[in-house]
């Protein structure tokens, strides 16, 4: 399968404080990756440097074979902007536009950036908002919704754009525990659609079940990297073990 | 006196108080802007700049304002007063100094924007133009508004302060009433009148909130 995410040696720190010490990974088209680990490990910091939210102080990030920054040098201002349309990102506070309607949170950009019709990005939405079960909702404000709704909504609104590789950064942490299932139950249809994704989540017995390839980063390192069945059934690293039976309980 | 002269000059005199009201708005609100986006510039220069402005506009008395423009340009530049340029400066006092208000409501309506939006809109691939217009103006106007009802209210009020340039607004006419015919009726009939602009004022603010009141 065609490489379609390449990260090598990412380095991040703010300030003095080094927060990313070389961190490599790959992704294939059609792959999900699940990112895990403990809290300010840099799980986050690694995702929001990927998607080009936070500038990467070394290293390499190579987008459907274009670089995004190279040694950490970045391609130019409108190079950059072109490689991340490639890419959707679902945050986990959602970031809706509380003042569009669900219907124009998901055609907004379409229509300002891809310069769709109002008529084929409105189709398009209307497609993505039935999948994702809310096309009753299509003219109601996102304050009208629950989170989880909200969220399915800023999933619609990432699809829209027709993303290669689409993030997820913990996608169901802001969520009342009984939302959860709704949101997981998107991704795992996605996965079946063969979606590229990488995932962040602190949701282990999803990311073992969705996922194709996992990823333990601790202390700002990948302590653990492959096929689920290998990190959750017999992890190498000691840390990988720890963190994983706090989990089983 | 005759009720209905007092009131037809009272009237004359509200049409200016009212002109000075509208050009004061319709180059301070947008000057605000330019104001508020310097203060939030990248460039130390434009930023400091821009402190200061505000700083001086708002530390300093509206009515030496109005003074400084009136006579700066004879007293610096020699340049005859013209009575014509009354009005004028009274609206480049008043502009200035409603602007420096308006930007710092602009400001901090604009930094109260979450930093989720910025990012949503830049995942998005909106360019940064885009992102202010389409995502973040809107948002701020919303928020903003009750400072800027305020504002607006109070301009309505200063606008007696033209009175110090002899410009015939409606206090300066009840002022003239009143010394000529020893009676107070002419400022009891302005003060109305000026409530009455206010009380329209705060209605119509009312109902611009109420519009922009479908989401929060």
């Amino acid at each position: 399968m065609e490489e379609i995410l390449r990260v090598k040696d990412l380095r991040k720190s703010f300030g003095d404080n080094e927060v990313l010490h070389g961190v490599s990974f790959s992704l294939h088209r059609g792959d999900v990756l699940a990112v895990i680990g403990p809290s300010g490990g840099g799980k986050s910091t690694l995702l929001r440097c990927v998607t080009n939210l936070e500038p990467v102080s070394a290293g390499s990030i190579r987008i459907a074979g274009e670089d995004l920054v190279s040694g950490g040098a970045y391609a130019p201002r409108a190079v950059q902007r072109r490689i991340c349309l490639r890419i959707g990102l679902v945050f986990q506070n959602f970031n809706l536009f509380p003042h569009f309607s669900v219907l124009r949170n998901v055609t907004e950009a379409q229509r300002v950036v891809l310069g769709r019709s109002r008529e084929h990005a409105a189709a398009h939405a209307m497609d993505l908002l039935d999948k994702m079960g809310l096309s009753a909702k299509a003219d109601a404000y996102p304050c009208e919704l629950s989170g989880g709704q909200q969220q399915r909504v800023s999933i619609a609104r990432a699809l829209a754009l027709d993303p290669e590789v689409l993030f997820f950064d913990e996608p169901t942490s802001a969520l009342d525990p009984e939302l959860t299932g709704e949101i997981l139950k998107v991704i795992r249809g996605l996965a079946e659609e063969k979606m590229t994704m990488v995932i962040v989540t602190h949701e282990m017995a999803f990311a073992r079940d969705v996922s194709d390839r996992v990823l333990f980063l601790d202390g700002g390192v990948v302590a653990e990297e492959g096929p689920p069945a290998e990190v959750f059934g017999a992890p190498n690293n000691e840390r990988t073990r720890e963190f994983l039976r706090r989990f089983a309980g | 006196m005759p009720l209905a002269g007092l009131l037809l000059d009272l009237l004359e005199g509200l049409c200016v108080s009212a002109e000075i009201f509208a050009l004061t708005l319709l180059f301070a609100l947008p000057l605000g802007l330019v104001v508020a986006f310097g203060r939030m510039s990248r460039w130390w220069a434009l930023r400091q700049v821009s402190r200061v402005f505000v700083s001086v506009m708002r530390g300093t008395p509206l009515m030496l304002q109005l003074f400084f423009f009136y006579f700066g340009p004879y007293y610096i530049f020699g340049i005859p007063l013209k009575p014509s340029y009354r009005f004028a400066a009274c609206i480049i006092a008043f502009s200035l100094n409603y602007s420096a208000y308006f930007a710092e409501i602009y400001r901090a309506g604009i930094e109260s924007i979450p930093a989720g939006q910025h990012e949503a809109a830049k995942m998005l691939g909106f360019t940064r133009p885009q992102t202010f217009f389409r995502i973040v103006l809107p948002q701020v106007v919303k928020r903003i508004l009750p400072p800027v009802t305020n504002e607006v209210i109070t301009l309505v009020k200063d606008t007696s302060l033209a009175f110090t340039l002899s410009v015939m607004e409606m206090f300066t006419v009840a002022k003239m009433a009143a010394s000529a015919h020893t009676t107070m009726l002419p400022f009891v009939v302005a003060g109305a009148f000026y409530y009455v602009f206010n009380y329209l004022v705060a209605w119509g603010m009312e109902r611009i909130e109420k519009m922009l009141s479908y989401y929060r």
